[in-house]
């Protein structure tokens, strides 16, 4: 299908897109990759009234250090984030989990950002910037704010942006010291969501697990860390044995939905097993 | 209407579009180009495939006006200047990578796509590298074996062929 019409404003600067989000009327949507919003203004799931196309604000593109914090750009494609050597050295559980995103024609595309702001929880990018603690700065008309990851994340492809705000970078704190990461993703097929997915960081200590970071896809209205379990990896042994035991409490408090792919009670099942399976990959198992 | 200067397959086009005609509907129907074709129309099956400055895109999934100042390759613009098939068609068409066509195009582009990072993948990595490309009569099996031709011929030939 055609999207309806709409008007088109393509600003270069992130003042002209806040300028452009403020006079675009009642319903303003922000393109970034377009490879979430184009199919649902395709399906006239969406159809605003001024799209604002980010593709020109070349700001808002590209990674960068400072000090001990990674900052991506908003526009940063899932190409240039699998790719780049920042990322590869110091995070990069985002690399891994960006890699099983989509298809390659798609990676081109889709941004970072755009996947953080749509907050869709079946997408794979939440979870992991909720296991690493990440940052969100927002610009609006009366200048930046920054929101961390458990308070960005609000509900049901909702989060703390406001009307008129535009998500611009986003801030990773570097894993120091021996961290192993995996992200194990149950999908069917390339293009079909996550049915479940959990993001492991694990830093390890003496031979003991020091400290464990589980994020959870698709196991609630938004992305979820599994503290039980992290509570239970906490100065444990790297055992099969105790990460198995710690990765059974891996869905409480958790409140996946049951749907064509999976009853909520089989999303249980797979939080666990998930779990179970990064953190060991992660803990060098 | 919005006004984009675009270069389709070598040759450059000024023309006013709405903004929300999607680039194949553009290639299509404005320029002519009716070697892409819309597929699945939801972005799942890659029939669209083009190379949006240089990078395989699904052109369903593109407004036009985001390709403006683009250089934009189809699949109806890989053969040599005589006529002489892509590599990637070549091979599609001895091993015969295909039953009924309808992906071909898309299969192609993505193929290029992926032997430009890759020039010498695995099975594994052909699989990866095309799934985004939905074939319905093959079994991919042939599809594969055209990729692993082609990187090959592509490997040795001195033909600089992008």
């Amino acid at each position: 299908m055609i999207p309806a019409p709409f008007a088109y404003e393509r600003p270069t600067t992130v003042d002209e897109a806040l300028q452009a989000i403020a006079a675009g009327g009642e319903d303003v949507k922000i393109l970034a990759g377009g490879q979430s919003l184009i199919p649902v203004m395709r399906l006239r799931l969406a159809a605003p009234e001024t799209v604002v196309d980010l593709t020109r604000v070349t700001e808002l593109r590209g990674v960068r250090e400072e000090g001990d914090v990674l900052v991506i750009g908003a526009m940063t494609t899932h190409h240039d984030v699998i790719t780049d050597p920042l990322i590869a050295q110091h995070a990069p559980l985002i690399a891994e989990a960006t890699e099983t995103v989509a298809d390659r024609q798609v990676r081109h595309r889709g941004t970072f950002g755009g996947a953080l702001a749509h907050a869709d929880p079946a997408g794979d990018l939440p979870a992991v910037a909720l296991a690493l603690d990440a940052e969100f700065v927002l610009a609006g008309p009366n200048g930046r704010r920054t929101v961390g990851a458990s308070d960005f994340f609000v509900d049901y492809l909702t989060t703390a942006l406001e009307e008129g705000e535009l998500l611009v970078e986003i801030r990773v704190p570097k894993l120091t010291g021996s961290w192993g990461v995996r992200y194990e993703k149950f999908n069917r097929v390339a293009q079909a969501w996550s049915i479940v997915a959990v993001a492991a960081a694990v830093r390890r200590e003496n031979g003991h697990i020091a400290e464990a970071r589980i994020g959870l896809t698709n196991m609630g209205p938004t992305p979820l860390r599994a503290r039980a379990t992290e509570a239970a990896l906490a100065g444990a042994a790297v055992t099969a044995e105790a990460i198995a035991d710690a990765a059974r409490s891996a869905a409480e408090g958790t409140s996946p939905s049951s749907d064509l792919n999976a009853q909520a009670d089989y999303r249980e099942h797979l939080a666990q097993v998930l779990t179970r399976r990064a953190v060991s990959a992660a803990a060098g198992l | 209407m919005t006004s984009i200067n675009v270069r389709v397959d070598g040759a450059s086009y000024s023309d006013d579009v709405e903004p929300r005609t999607l680039l194949v509907h553009y290639l299509r129907e404005t320029l002519g180009k009716v070697g892409t074709v819309v597929g699945c129309d939801t972005s799942n099956c890659g029939a669209c495939t083009v190379h949006l400055d240089g990078e395989a895109v699904k052109s369903c999934t593109v407004f036009a006006v985001q390709a403006d100042g683009s250089e934009i390759t189809t699949i109806e613009g890989i053969a040599g200047g005589d006529g002489a098939l892509h590599p990637v068609q070549k091979a599609f068409h001895e091993m015969h990578g295909l039953q009924c066509g309808y992906c071909t195009p898309g299969m192609i582009m993505a193929s290029i796509d992926l032997l430009k990072e890759n020039p010498s993948p695995s099975e594994t990595e052909i699989r990866e590298g095309i799934e985004g490309n939905l074939c319905r009569c093959t079994g991919y099996q042939n599809i594969v074996r055209a990729v692993q031709q082609a990187a090959g011929e592509m490997s040795g030939a001195t033909g600089g062929q992008a």
